[in-house]
């Protein structure tokens, strides 16, 4: 038999049996999470299926992160019962403000290399930047996961995605992303993992590995896995005690495909509306007028994507006059740490909309809701028509570096144009 | 087992994603897929709720259902009386909850199906196949494996869990 790749790897382990691209298996689940955005239809299935106890309490785990706690909205009476649910059932809950639920699964320690985590939102695929297998899953397979601590899953073929050299001054992992979108389409990678390798990936730190991993969904993979190494255990050292072993693709895996992307040849990328997919150099859209920036989500509001963007607007010490710029932590403990710093007072200062952890300004379900025909640059990783809450607007996805530097200059710009500053 | 429908063609192009399906914003008002329905479509085509038949079968290109793995952007085109999903490739999200909810979805060359077309389709352990009936072609659709038929034969995850409580091997 040929070797094997993480994916297989990691599923022959939760399956029990040698696991194979194209093997339709039955795993343990190690974790599953749920949003307030679907775990209240979660709660409607686990139910009707006559569920009663879960199967493994401490391996679930709710976020509110979609809606906010407002008694007067809707949606509290969807918290309200998730919240009740999660009491009684000893699930652990992260309420609303701690972060965005890919952020905090992977700050508890609870995503480590070798472990298979699924989540009920796409963007899941996050945690494969700590060497774990994490896919995104819908609210009925939630529900039977909570049931029965199991899941079905189709063994991926895997892409490798090999990293040569070292990015340019104002080029990001968020560039690195979209160049890959760009490339493999937005089903480039339908139902297979992206394994990411070679010593560019080597060279990224934990948080830029994030940034890769969370995307790939945005080119319809299952997962998106780097190799574990000592900045992966530097990582979860300060976060768990619990053990782990990483994963290594044997060196006779069989791969579908093998991509090489030489970071060196890079330069800063902009997804134009509506695709993620309709990639080009910032170049081609540099001068489009914009109403508003968003600097946050999943994909890009960790501290170091708000550093470089604040880096930008603090060399500049303005926002341009009729632009919103919007700033949203990805969790609490990426805002205590830039307010202790005095990042998030300073960006205050220069006229920032602070907002709480959250993914509500992403998909359009929480304020701030762009204005009619407002132009929006943003870190975030979907530009889909109305994906903000309104249809009229149209979204430009691209690194923080470039959100900030368009932000000062009220068109889109190339962060370059600020030379060093950026960290 | 064998599932045989038939129903009118409804086309859409490439990356149809769930958002386009039902704004993720509608469901903060309500996850009742019968009131969900009348806003499918809403974000790309606002008469197209209105247009939509029970029986109609949606006929897509690639990538139906990607972005957001919601799952309102089934069970509101389940509410709407359709019962099978034809398109080039689906998302992986959206091609379980399509499973889970008892909604067929059939990975097949769509292209050459035209709009208001006349499809016949049967699904069976021996694979799937889509008749026009307007052109006379045949196309064979990528075979379902046994998990996830046996699920869509007893209707869906729910009434499976309810009979199993577990995920078992076919």
């Amino acid at each position: 038999m040929p070797g094997r790749t993480i994916s297989e790897k990691i599923l022959s382990r939760a399956s029990g049996r040698d696991a194979r691209a194209g093997d339709l298996v039955i795993c343990d689940v190690d974790c599953a999470m749920g949003t307030d955005g679907s775990v209240p239809m979660a709660l409607d299935y686990f139910e009707q299926m006559g569920g009663t106890r879960l199967f493994d309490p401490r391996c679930i785990v709710f976020v509110f992160d979609h809606y906010l706690p407002d008694p007067l909205a809707p949606t509290f009476p969807l918290q309200a019962r998730a919240r009740a649910f999660a009491s009684r059932h000893g699930v652990t809950l992260y309420d609303c403000g701690e972060g965005v639920c890919h952020q905090l699964m992977v700050e508890s320690g609870r995503t480590r290399p070798g472990g298979l985590l699924v989540g009920a939102d796409s963007h899941s695929v996050t945690g494969g930047a700590l060497n774990a297998f994490a896919t995104g899953i819908g609210s009925s397979d939630l529900a039977a996961t909570m049931m029965c601590g199991r899941i079905w899953l189709k063994v991926p073929e895997t892409i490798t995605i090999v990293l040569t050299g070292t990015t340019p001054p104002g080029v990001y992992p968020k560039d690195i992303a979209l160049a890959l979108a760009g490339r493999l389409g937005a089903d480039g990678a339908a139902c297979q993992t992206l394994e990411f390798d070679g010593p560019g990936a080597s060279s990224l730190d934990v948080e830029d590995r994030l940034v890769l991993s969370n995307m790939s969904v945005e080119m319809g993979a299952k997962a998106g896995i780097f190799r574990a190494d000592a900045k992966t255990a530097a990582y979860l050292a300060a976060r768990t005690n619990e053990a782990f072993a990483p994963v290594e693709p044997d060196a006779d895996a069989v791969y579908a495909r093998e991509i090489h992307i030489d970071l060196a040849q890079l330069a800063p990328a902009i997804a134009r509306p509506h695709q993620v997919d309709f990639v080009f150099g910032v170049g081609e859209a540099v001068g489009t007028p914009i109403q508003m920036a968003f600097i946050g989500t999943c994909t890009g509001g960790r501290a170091r994507d708000i550093r470089q963007a604040a880096a930008i607007l603090f060399a500049a010490g303005r926002i341009a006059p009729g632009v919103r710029l919007v700033i949203a932590p990805a969790s609490r403990e990426v805002e205590t740490l830039l307010r202790q710093d005095g990042t998030l007072g300073r960006l205050a200062a220069i006229g920032a909309t602070l907002l709480p952890p959250g993914c509500g300004p992403c998909c359009g379900t929480a304020p701030p809701i762009p204005d009619d025909d407002a132009n929006v640059i943003s870190t975030a990783n979907r530009n889909f028509t109305a994906r903000m809450g309104n249809a009229s607007a149209s979204i430009f996805l691209a690194s923080p570096a470039a959100c900030a530097a368009s932000a000062v200059t009220g068109r889109i710009t190339d962060p370059r144009e600020f030379g060093e500053t950026v960290p | 087992m064998k599932i045989e429908l038939e129903g009118r063609a409804v086309l859409f192009g490439d990356d149809v994603n769930t958002d386009y399906i039902i704004s993720s914003s509608r469901k903060q008002e309500t996850l009742d897929p019968h009131v969900l329905k009348n806003f499918l479509f809403e974000s790309i085509d606002p008469a197209l709720a209105g247009s939509i038949r029970s029986g109609d079968m949606l006929v897509a290109g690639r990538n139906f259902g990607c972005g957001s793995a919601m799952e309102i952007a089934v069970t509101a085109i389940v509410a709407a009386g359709i019962r099978a999903v034809l398109a080039r490739s689906f998302s992986r999200t959206y091609y379980r909850n399509a499973i889970n909810n008892g909604l067929i979805p059939v990975e097949c060359d769509t292209r050459g199906i035209v709009a208001d077309a006349r499809l016949r389709l049967v699904l069976g352990t021996e694979g799937a196949r889509v008749v026009d009936l307007t052109s006379g072609r045949e196309i064979d659709g990528h075979p379902l494996p046994a998990i996830m038929l046996q699920i869509l034969s007893e209707g869906g995850l729910v009434p499976y869990f309810r009979t199993h409580r577990d995920f078992i091997t076919p």
